[in-house]
């Protein structure tokens, strides 16, 4: 392998070693400016409607995802306030109902699908040394269309139309009957924009990561996070299709008397319950499988070693997605379903422990042979394993039948959710923002407030989550606004409650530390963290182009096992949007393909499919309506194809070493459509 | 950190440990728990739970002492550690090949336990719960169909004899030492009905019979929540099983058979007629009047009953009046409408409800 | 300028007025107090069917504008069991109630009235049964069943058998204004 890269590295620099130093810095520079000339992002106000750059779109996604989650947030302290006390006063029962299922949704729908998503399209590119993402324009389009079910969500829980079923939406109570107005159709609908959104976001990441790598980056060099963000990309594609149907069934009983749910017309409650949970078991592994590669990400960089067992890891993140969606019928245990097969999938809920387990022995084998330096992103890690672990115990409890009997559908499972999504996902997300925070803003978080950032976290999480434990087992059951003096349930709610407090207040912190940095924190350099992923190989923040000369790969650390002597990928047209495209397995160079620039017309398509389903909850004409528009919108899109501008004589030449590279390995390469 | 800033923490955490095991400690018992089992479905649920709960316990410390461990090692040697670390792909080529291989193994060993230790638990849950569904018994037991509705329970007393068949809400009452078979269903959207301390919860889906059995082993008051999520009084969905000697179950079985008694006052004969002409009939049966509606639990041995609206209020006179006035006050969004009655015709209504012994 | 001002305006308005709509559908009021009608009095004698139908000004039923309220008006129809003999609209015993014909009138205070009065040949009087916030509730769901109300608050399907579309997808039906059933025409 490394022979061929050798010659690989002569023909493409042959040109570049020919002349003298400065020349070369001069042509350098030149070709700097053009390629920032060729991949600027649009500016000004209608340019933020046309940006196609994958970071530009992942920072909206970040950014959009975190006002979500601090609007959630608003809303379990409310609940928190509500809880404190028995027969508190303070909301009722329908705007509790609302909030309770506002912040189910928002959690995970709105932040953290999105948020995991967001930062896999700002970072796998990066990470796999390409200069955006496989299908640019359909990626805005999903932000659009993300950003609109949310809008459409929060618009209506301000105007009395939020959505009161649960995040889970159980038929027959959401259903026709049960549920008058159009709270839960508004609901339904966010759903099918947020899944839009994700299966987009899902294509995305895995065309890009297994046709777009750098040369040299074998599957086997992939990193952890590119392998978890794969991982969760097909979990996506295979999970979100079932809920978009429980999503699109339950409208239509609702608008257009269909019915799929209504036992009476051989319809049947339990399927909604099968729909909902083969999506959303999964769903949780969707939101903690990209966490887990922070976690791996910065267990590498901060314990100054390869990380232990790399192929253990990628196949226990493989059998976690599998096996996630073996798990669905646990939280149906108490349905009335035969025995025999709910064995079937205790067995699947405790085998999905195994690679769990693998992978926290091998990040803690890591730990132990490292040579550690305690920044708050590894702080964060270590508080992730400590809740996480814990978490998971209580999800083997849960898989268990006879105790899930017990304790299903009480605050006993509220704290082992919570333990598993916020110790699984928020712990490594906020490690993940100390940790890459510098790449997006070129400053450094302070390290004195992330420590408080970190203690408060992770006292406030416990002092509010822990007692719930002992509630579910003292009988609190979930989703209630009030409970009853007598019940002996007020003092360890009173501690929850405070708790969520402390959680607040460290959430500030945060926020506060970003304030600051944003303006004067530490300048960060290219790789403060002295880090092995490429992302850190190029600026902080990237341009707009990500790598000016793409270094080839030599290994799985990429740029531990870089020397002076690495080649780097020329040969790109710095005039067009020009991106290599590799083999799936290898990462040989395969063809160029010119990658589509800023268009209008992501922003038209999501206006008209949000037109569609906005439209369609109060009037069936929504429907043909909206396909009419789409199609119009549709053919803008494909009408504007890229344009080719004639190739310069440099162009052809760097086409020449191209193809001659391909030549070299054998390769029929050929320029692309 | 200073030697009396080390030992003010010390002593800081020592009671904050103290603090959160007597926290832990209080509450095991209640009306409402799990871990005070009151028959033998959740006596044995209980016990998968102390396996489980020890399992676990010990697993979470080893991980964290593990953990603590490792940082600290990774601690003392950061010094040595250099600008690039030194990797290797190849096994057993890492920088400090002995380590690598002890790691190795310790690693695949902690795999083999959690796998172990998974299966034992796998299959102790499995024969739980199969002791839970198979020792099922249909004779001799008491049958009982309970129907979830927004938002309360309705109980019907099955018997081979139809004119033995009695309805009553929002409590149940068995015979202590004798199986219950329940037979749950609902009549509008998903309830699920449980008993922490005697047994686990099951789900009433409309369109779905379910059926379950309980044992009470000792005479008592135990609580029960619906637990699935039924909208807007899901909280105040509540109930009493009051587990008594079979003599006093007998009794009661007796007295609830009869029809309602006969006003005997004439307060009581007027609040009869209050009940008649009001729209309180429009929803609730007294068995022996005209009132036959079954929209509304069954007033026939009202004032027999613990607790009033679903176990929200305890059934005394102040409370019964604040509920018949102002439903809405209490239960916000329940089915049951306010009546402004005149003062003279409330009290004498409230003295025939709570004759209805 | 001005033309895109205006149409900035227009378009806020509407989506305010919108909004002031979504509001008023979505309110659970649970203890409300209902528009005031008095019936006073019971009035039988110079009451039959066809046009001469009680002089009532024409009412407005806020319950019309809340889905909620409609909804409850749809679980009392069945709770009170007016489907005894109206069955799900279409009539039986009584009347039907999703056509174009009303016997004693449509207006929502024609309805209140002779829900609470009850009329001839078969009608109680559900006087001092029902209290008057239901009442409105059961008139405003009556009026749903001939498409009568807004589509966004118009009940959806029940979850029983199918016996005919929902009122949220019920054709409005234009009331006739002078109508004698045959049941109930006088002997020549």
């Amino acid at each position: 392998m490394a022979e061929t890269e050798g010659t690989m590295q002569e023909k493409i620099d042959r040109s570049a070693v020919d002349n003298d130093a400065s020349a070369v810095a001069l042509m350098e520079e030149r070709e700097r400016a053009e390629l920032e000339r060729t991949w600027a992002s649009p500016k000004g106000f209608f340019g933020w409607f046309t940006n196609t750059n994958h970071k530009d779109i992942a920072m909206r996604y970040i950014v959009t995802a975190f006002v979500f989650f601090l609007l959630a947030g608003i809303e379990a302290v409310l609940m928190r306030i509500q809880l404190a006390r028995p027969e508190n006063r303070f909301l009722g029962p329908d705007l509790y109902n609302q909030i309770f299922t506002m912040h189910g949704t928002t959690m995970m729908f709105l932040f953290a699908v999105p948020m995991m998503e967001g930062i896999g399209l700002y970072l796998v590119p990066l990470m796999i040394g390409t200069r955006n993402v496989a299908f640019p324009r359909m990626n805005a389009f999903g932000y659009y269309v993300y950003l609109i079910g949310g809008l459409l969500i929060y618009t209506a829980f301000l105007l009395n139309v939020g959505p009161d079923a649960g995040w889970f939406s159980y038929v027959p109570l959401s259903g026709p009957a049960y549920s008058p107005g159009k709270r839960v159709d508004i609901w339904g609908q966010m759903i099918t924009f947020t899944e839009i959104a994700a299966l987009v976001g899902a294509v995305e990441i895995i065309t890009t990561v297994f046709k777009q790598r750098v040369p040299g980056m074998s599957l086997n060099r992939i990193p952890l996070f590119v392998w978890a963000q794969v991982v969760t990309a097909f979990m996506v594609i295979f999970a979100m299709p079932s809920v978009m149907l429980a999503s699109q069934m339950l409208p239509a009983d609702r608008l257009i008397n269909t019915h799929f749910f209504n036992p009476a017309e051989g319809g049947d409650a339990l399927l909604y319950q099968h729909l909902f949970w083969f999506f959303g078991h999964p769903e949780v592994y969707i939101i903690f499988i990209p966490a887990l590669g922070f976690v791996s990400s910065i267990i590498v960089t901060f314990a100054r070693r390869q990380i232990f067992g790399y192929t253990a890891l990628v196949l226990s993140l493989i059998a976690t997605g599998f096996i996630g969606f073996g798990l669905w019928v646990h939280h149906m245990f108490a349905t009335p379903l035969p025995q025999l097969g709910q064995s079937f999938f205790t067995g699947a809920s405790m085998m999905i422990a195994i690679p769990s387990g693998v992978q926290i022995f091998c990040w803690i084998a890591t730990l132990w042979g490292g040579k550690l330096s305690l920044k708050t992103p590894l702080l964060f890690v270590l508080g992730f394993v400590a809740v996480f672990v814990l978490g998971g115990l209580t999800g083997v409890m849960v898989a268990s039948v006879p105790l899930d009997l017990q304790v299903h559908d009480t605050y006993f499972v509220v704290a082992h959710l919570h333990y598993v999504l916020i110790g699984g996902a928020v712990f490594p997300l906020f490690g993940a923002f100390y940790y890459w925070f510098p790449k997006w803003t070129g400053r450094l978080l302070s390290e004195r407030a992330g420590r408080w950032n970190f203690w408060l976290l992770f006292i406030g999480f416990n002092l509010t989550f822990f007692p719930m434990h002992q509630l579910g087992l003292k009988g609190m059951t979930r989703r209630i606004y009030t409970y009853l003096p007598e019940t002996g349930w007020g003092n360890l709610n009173l501690a929850a409650s405070i708790g969520a407090a402390i959680i607040g207040v460290s959430v500030i912190i945060f926020l506060i530390n970003v304030a600051w940095a944003r303006r004067r924190g530490l300048v960060a350099g290219d790789n403060p963290w002295r880090a092995d992923t490429l992302e850190w190989g190029t600026a902080s923040p990237p341009p707009s182009y990500n790598f000016a000369d793409p270094p080839i790969v030599a290994g799985r650390y990429a740029l531990w096992t870089m020397t002076a002597e690495t080649p780097v990928l020329k040969g790109l047209s710095t005039k067009r949007r020009e991106v290599l495209v590799t083999r799936v397995m290898d990462a040989e160079p395969d063809h160029l393909y010119e990658l589509p620039g800023p268009s209008i017309w992501p922003f038209l398509l999501a206006l008209a499919t949000g037109e569609t389903f906005i439209v369609g909850i109060f009037t069936p004409w929504g429907f043909p309506i909206g396909a009419v528009l789409s199609l119009l919108a549709l053919f803008g899109w494909f009408w504007s194809k890229p344009k080719s501008e004639g190739g310069t004589a440099a162009d052809s030449r760097q086409e020449q070493s191209l193809l001659s590279l391909g030549e070299a390995q054998g390769l029929p390469l050929k320029k692309g459509a | 950190m200073s030697m009396r800033g080390k030992r003010l923490a010390y002593r800081l955490t020592t009671q904050a440990c103290l603090l959160l095991m007597s926290v832990l400690l209080t509450g095991c018992a209640g009306a409402q728990s799990v871990l005070d089992p009151a028959g033998p479905q959740a006596d044995r649920i209980s016990k998968i739970w102390w396996l489980f709960f020890y399992v676990s316990a010990a697993v979470l410390l080893l991980v964290i002492i593990f953990m603590l461990l490792a940082v600290h090692r990774g601690r003392v040697r950061e010094k040595g550690a250099g600008d690039v670390p030194e990797v290797d792909e190849k096994r057993g080529s890492a920088p400090d090949a002995n380590l690598e291989r002890r790691m190795t193994n310790t690693v695949t060993g902690a795999t083999i336990i959690t796998v172990i230790i998974l299966l034992v638990l796998t299959i102790a849950s499995f024969s739980i719960g199969r002791s839970l569904s198979s020792s099922m018994s249909e004779k001799d037991a008491v049958t009982i169909e309970v129907t979830g509705q927004q938002w309360w329970w309705q109980v019907r007393y099955m018997d081979a004899n139809p004119g033995n068949i009695f309805y009553t809400a929002n409590e149940i009452h068995v015979p202590v030492g004798q199986p219950v078979t329940l037979k749950l269903n609902s009549t509008d959207v998903i309830h699920s009905f449980w008993v922490p301390n005697l047994v686990g919860k099951k789900d009433l889906v409309p369109g779905h019979d379910a059926t379950i059995w309980f044992e009470a082993d000792r005479p008592g008051l135990f609580r029960g929540q619906c637990a699935e999520y039924c909208g807007l009084q899901h909280a105040h969905m509540a109930f009493w099983v009051v587990a008594e000697t079979p003599e006093k179950y007998q009794a009661w079985v007796a007295q609830q058979r009869q029809s309602a008694q006969e006003p005997s006052t004439d307060a009581e004969r007027r609040g009869q007629q209050v009940f008649l002409s009001a729209p309180c009939i429009m929803c609730h049966t007294i068995q022996g009047t005209p009132a036959g509606a079954t929209i509304g639990p069954n007033l026939t041995h009202v004032a027999s009953r613990i607790t009033l609206a679903a176990g929200t209020l305890p059934n005394t006179r102040g409370h019964l009046s604040g509920w018949v006035v102002d439903p809405q006050a209490i239960k916000p969004g329940n089915r049951m409408p306010p009546n402004s009655l005149n003062p003279d015709d409330l009290q004498a209504l409230l003295d025939y409800l709570q004759s209805l012994k | 300028m001005l033309p895109a001002r205006r149409i900035i305006i227009g378009l806020c308005a509407g989506v305010l007025m919108l909004s002031l709509a979504a509001c008023e559908r979505e309110k659970r009021d649970f203890r409300q107090a209902p528009p005031s009608v008095t019936v006073n009095t019971i009035s039988q004698s110079d009451l039959h069917p066809g046009s001469n139908m009680p002089a009532i000004p024409p009412t407005e039923n806020p319950d019309e504008r809340n889905a909620y309220a409609v909804s409850e008006g749809k679980r009392l129809y069945d709770a009170y069991n007016c489907s005894g003999c109206h069955f799900h609209g279409g009539g039986g015993i009584g009347p039907p109630l999703m056509d174009d014909q009303w016997v004693y009138g449509g207006d929502p205070a024609n309805i209140f009235s002779t829900i609470v009065e009850g009329r001839p040949n078969g009608m109680p009087s559900f006087r001092g049964k029902i209290n008057d916030a239901q009442v409105w509730e059961l008139a405003a769901f009556v009026r749903s069943m001939s498409g009568q109300v807004r589509k966004d608050v118009a009940p959806a399907r029940d979850d029983h058998m199918y016996a005919k579309p929902s009122e949220q997808s019920t054709k409005q039906e234009q009331p006739k204004e002078s109508f004698v059933p045959k049941s109930a025409e006088l002997p020549r």
